[in-house]
C-alpha cells in the first residue's frame, strides 16, 4: 500500500480510491449540433475540467469574401448563422452601404427591420425548441418547430427561400414585398402565439423543467462582460444591452419595444429572456405591417444603377440598362477606399462586419464578429463544477452555431 | 399453486396474445400517439400489397430491419456479457406477466379456469424480485461495452433501479395491509367489493344508520381510492424502473448518445426496446390488476355477472361469457392505462441524475413510509369505529 498512487487518483471518500474519468464528446455527438469537441474530465458526474475546442466547421469564409464581387459574398452570409440568414445578410450590406455612403429608401429599411425580425423569431424558436427536445420533451419542440415553419413560409414568400434567404442586397432588397404579404403574416403571427402559449404551458412552469435550468451554467455579469459576450446571455445577466437600443440603426429608433432583463445569469433567465426577446420581435413585426402598407407601391431598392442594378423586365428591352446590368455583374459595384465595421444585434449577440476596400469591385479584407465564437469561449466556466447533464441546457442556451462560430 | 393441465390452452392463448402481439403494437401506439400529441401524422408508410393500415405495418417492418441488420461487437468488450445482457433484460420482462391476472375464475362443463398463467401466494413479490433482475441486464450491458458512455450509463442504471426498488416495494405496503393478502387474484376479488365514502358520517353520529345519501355514495374498494398516494408513487416508481423518460437518465440520448446499449445493434439492440415495451404493458396490467379493479366490472361483481346470463344461456355459456367481458374489461383498463403513460412519456423532459436520486430517496422513500404508518392508523381507527 505504500506504492505512491498515480497523480489523477485522489483519495474519495472512506479511503476509496477514485479515478477521474477523462471523457470525450464530440465533434460528433448528439449534444454537439454544429460540431465542437468538448474533453470534459470527470469525478463521478462531476465536471472537474471542460476543454472547448472549435473549429470543426471552417469553411474560410472571410477568405472567400475577397475573391468575388461585394455581390457574391452575400449568399456566403447566409451560411453562417443558418438560423437566421437574414440577419447575417443585412449586417453585411450595412457595413458596404456605409462605405458606399448610401441610404435606401424608407420602405425598403422597414422591409428590412420585418425581415430581420422574422427571422429572429424563427432562430429563437428553434433556440427554445431544440433546448427541450434535448431535455427529451419531443413535444414542446414540435410545438415550436411548427410556428418556426409558419415563420419560414412567410421568409419563403418574401425572398422564395427558407433557411438560406439571400435575401438583403447592397442599397435594397433581392424584390420588393409581395402583394398579400400583410394579411398572411398577420393571419400566421395569430398562430405563431397560439403555439407559444401550448409551448408556455407546457415547459415554463414544468418543475423538471425548470430544475433542470435553474441555477445551472451561471455567468455572472463581471464575466459576461470581461469574456465580452453579448445578445441574450449578457442581457440575461442583467445588461441591458441591445445593439437595436444602445445603437438603433435601420427603424429601430421609430419602433417602440422592451429589451428584456435577467437577474441571475443562469440557464432559466436566459430561456425567459429568450421567450420575452421573441415576443417582442413579434411586436415589432406588427408595428411593421401598417407601415408596409402605407408605402405600398414604393421602391425598396436605392435608384442608382453603379450599386443597384435595374430588373430584368428592364434589362431585356432597353439598351442603357443592358449595359448597366452587364457592368454591375461583370465587374461589381466600386466602393471607394476605405473601412468601415457595422454591428447588427442578431439572434446570438452582436454581429460585425468590418470591411476594408480598395476601391476596386472585390473587398480587400472581409471580417466578421461572430457572437457565437464569442459566447463560446466563457463555456467551461459556466461548467466547471457542474454536473455532466448541465451540458445540455447550457451549450442549448449559449446557441452556439457552427456555421458562424467557426466561419 | 396447483398445476392443472385443463387451464394451460386458454390461459397461455391469452398470456401469447398479451406479451406477443401487445409490445408490437406498442411501438404503433407510441409512434401514432405522440404523433396526435404532436400534431403530426405519424408512421404511415409501410405498406404490403398496396395496404398500409394505418401504420400498423411498421412493427413488422421494424422487426425484418433488427433481424437483417449486422450484429457487431465492441471492440475490447466481453463477448459473453455483451451476448446475454439483452437477454437478461428482456427475460424478466416477459415472465412477470405471468402472475398478472387477467380474468377471474370460471367453471364450465366440468374444467375449472382461473385466468392467470401462476396464481402464486406471494404475487407481487415474484414480481419484485423478477424487476430487479432487469437491472441485471442493464448493468451488464454498460459494463461489458468498454466503452466511457456505456460504463457512465450502467453507473446510472445500477444506482437508479436500486433507489427506486426500495420505494417501490415500501409504496405498495399499503395495499397488502388493505388488502391482507400478496396474491394477485385475491386482491382482483377483494376489488369487487364496495364501500360507502360518508361511511364516517353515521359513525360520528351525524346522520342515522341507513341515512339513503350516506348509503347511496358508493365507491369500488379499488387500489386507487383506498390508496391514492400508493398508487402515484408506485406508478412512479414503476417508470423509474422501466427506464423510460422523464427517468430515461441512463440512456438520455443528448448526453450519453444511448447510455448501456450505446454498443448494441440488430435484434439485441431491439430486444433491449422489446423488453421496455413489454414492461411498459406489464405496468399498464400491474397497475390495473392492483389499482383499477383488476378484470371486475365496477359494481357487479363476478357471481352477480354469472348470475345475470344464468337464466337465458345456462351455466356453461353464462361463464364463458363472463370470462370474456372480464377479459376485455381488463384490456380496455390495460389500454387506457398505457395510453396514460405514453402521455406522461411525451408530456415532460427529463430529470438530471441528481435529480432523479434526490425524488426517490428524499420525497418518495418518506412519503411511502408515511403512507403506510398512516394507512395503519385509518385501519385502526375504522376497526375502532366499526367495531
Amino acid at each position: 500500500m505504500a506504492e505512491p498512487v498515480k497523480k489523477a487518483r485522489t483519495e474519495g471518500k472512506g479511503g476509496l480510491h477514485t479515478d477521474i474519468q477523462k471523457l470525450n464528446m464530440g465533434p460528433s455527438h448528439p449534444a454537439t449540433h454544429g460540431t465542437v469537441k468538448f474533453t470534459v474530465e470527470l469525478d463521478g458526474e462531476t465536471i472537474q475540467a471542460m476543454d472547448v475546442a472549435v473549429g470543426y466547421l471552417h469553411r474560410g469564409f472571410e477568405k472567400e469574401c475577397e475573391s468575388g464581387t461585394y455581390y457574391q459574398a452575400i449568399p456566403y452570409t447566409d451560411r453562417l448563422n443558418y438560423n437566421s440568414a437574414i440577419l447575417a445578410n443585412l449586417g453585411y450590406c450595412m457595413a458596404v452601404e456605409k462605405l458606399l455612403e448610401i441610404e435606401i429608401p424608407d420602405r425598403g429599411e422597414w422591409a428590412r427591420v420585418l425581415a430581420g425580425e422574422l427571422s429572429r423569431v424563427g432562430d429563437h424558436l428553434t433556440r427554445l425548441g431544440a433546448a427541450c427536445l434535448e431535455l427529451a420533451a419531443m413535444t414542446p419542440f414540435l410545438y415550436g418547430i411548427e410556428a418556426r415553419e409558419l415563420i419560414w413560409d412567410l421568409q419563403e414568400m418574401l425572398c422564395g427561400a427558407r433557411v438560406t434567404s439571400n435575401y438583403v442586397r447592397i442599397g435594397g432588397l433581392q424584390r420588393n414585398i409581395p402583394d398579400g404579404f400583410e394579411d398572411r403574416c398577420e393571419e400566421s403571427l395569430k398562430r405563431v402565439d397560439e403555439l407559444l402559449v401550448d409551448f408556455d404551458k407546457i415547459v415554463t412552469a414544468n418543475r423538471i423543467f425548470v430544475d433542470r435550468f435553474r441555477g445551472t451554467g451561471v455567468l455572472s455579469r463581471e464575466d459576461c462582460v470581461a469574456y465580452s459576450v453579448t445578445g441574450p446571455l449578457l442581457r440575461a445577466a442583467g445588461i441591458p444591452y441591445d445593439l437595436r437600443k444602445a445603437e438603433p440603426y435601420s427603424k429601430y429608433d421609430e419602433i417602440d419595444f422592451d429589451i428584456p432583463v435577467g437577474t441571475t445569469g443562469d440557464n432559466y433567465d436566459r430561456f425567459l429572456v429568450v421567450q420575452e426577446e421573441l415576443m417582442q420581435s413579434i411586436r415589432i413585426i406588427r408595428q411593421c405591417l401598417p407601415v408596409l402598407r402605407k408605402t405600398k407601391g414604393q421602391p425598396v431598392d436605392i435608384q442608382d444603377p453603379h450599386i443597384r442594378w435595374p430588373g430584368k423586365n428592364r434589362v431585356y428591352g432597353r439598351m442603357e440598362e443592358l449595359i448597366q446590368q452587364f457592368k454591375g455583374v461583370t465587374e461589381g459595384i466600386k466602393v471607394p477606399a476605405g473601412e468601415a465595421y457595422v454591428a447588427v444585434e442578431s439572434a446570438n449577440g452582436e454581429l460585425g462586419f468590418y470591411i476594408v476596400s480598395d476601391g476596386s469591385g472585390k473587398p480587400y479584407k472581409v471580417r466578421c464578429r461572430p457572437p457565437s465564437f464569442v459566447n463560446t469561449q466563457p463555456l467551461s466556466r459556466m461548467l466547471v463544477g457542474g454536473l455532466l447533464a448541465d451540458i445540455i441546457p447550457t451549450f442549448d442556451m449559449v446557441n452556439m452555431i457552427g456555421g458562424e462560430c467557426d466561419r | 399453486m396447483e398445476f392443472d393441465l385443463s387451464k394451460i390452452p386458454i390461459t397461455l392463448f391469452i398470456f401469447s396474445l398479451i406479451v406477443g402481439l401487445f409490445s408490437p403494437i406498442m411501438t404503433w401506439v407510441e409512434r401514432k400517439q405522440s404523433a396526435l400529441m404532436q400534431d403530426r401524422i405519424g408512421a404511415n408508410r409501410a405498406e404490403i400489397l398496396g395496404i398500409r393500415a394505418i401504420g400498423l405495418l411498421h412493427p413488422v417492418a421494424d422487426v425484418i430491419k433488427m433481424i437483417t441488420k449486422e450484429d457487431t461487437f465492441p471492440l475490447g468488450g466481453s463477448k459473453f456479457l455483451h451476448n446475454i445482457a439483452p437477454m437478461i433484460a428482456a427475460i424478466p420482462a416477459l415472465i412477470s406477466f405471468a402472475v398478472i391476472p387477467y380474468g377471474g375464475h370460471y367453471q364450465a362443463w366440468g374444467a375449472d379456469w382461473t385466468l392467470v398463467v401462476a396464481d402464486l401466494d406471494y404475487g407481487v413479490l415474484y414480481l419484485l424480485a423478477i424487476g430487479s433482475i432487469a437491472a441485471y441486464g442493464s448493468i451488464i450491458a454498460g459494463w461489458a461495452a468498454n466503452n466511457n458512455w456505456g460504463l457512465l450509463g450502467s453507473i446510472r442504471v445500477s444506482a437508479q433501479m436500486i433507489s427506486y426498488e426500495v420505494c417501490m416495494g415500501i409504496s405498495v405496503v399499503g395495499l397488502f395491509m388493505v388488502f391482507g393478502t400478496l396474491k394477485m387474484t385475491d386482491m382482483g376479488i377483494a376489488q369487487q367489493e364496495t364501500f360507502r365514502v360518508l361511511g364516517f358520517v353515521e359513525h360520528l353520529g351525524w346522520a342515522q344508520a341507513g341515512t339513503a345519501w350516506v348509503d347511496f355514495v358508493k365507491l369500488p374498494m379499488w387500489g386507487i381510492f383506498l390508496q391514492p398516494l400508493g398508487f402515484f408513487m408506485f406508478m412512479t416508481a414503476l417508470i423509474a424502473e422501466n427506464k423510460r423518460p422523464p427517468f430515461d437518465v441512463p440512456e438520455g440520448e443528448s448526453e450519453l448518445v444511448a447510455g448501456y446499449f450505446i454498443e448494441y445493434s440488430g435484434m439485441k439492440f431491439g430486444l433491449f426496446f422489446m423488453a421496455e415495451w413489454i414492461e411498459v404493458v406489464v405496468i399498464a396490467g400491474l397497475m390495473t390488476a392492483m389499482f383499477l379493479g383488476g378484470w371486475s366490472v365496477p359494481y357487479i361483481p363476478d357471481a352477480t355477472l354469472v348470475e345475470f346470463f344464468r337464466g337465458g344461456v345456462g351455466v356453461n355459456m353464462a361463464n364463458v361469457f363472463a370470462m370474456i367481458i372480464h377479459v376485455l374489461i381488463f384490456f380496455t383498463k390495460v389500454i387506457s392505462m398505457i395510453f396514460f403513460l405514453q402521455l406522461i412519456r411525451w408530456s415532460l423532459p427529463r430529470f438530471r441524475y441528481d435529480q432523479v436520486m434526490d425524488l426517490g430517496w428524499k420525497i418518495l422513500l418518506p412519503l411511502s413510509i408515511a403512507n403506510v404508518a398512516v394507512t395503519g392508523l385509518i385501519m385502526l381507527l375504522v376497526k375502532e369505529v366499526t367495531g
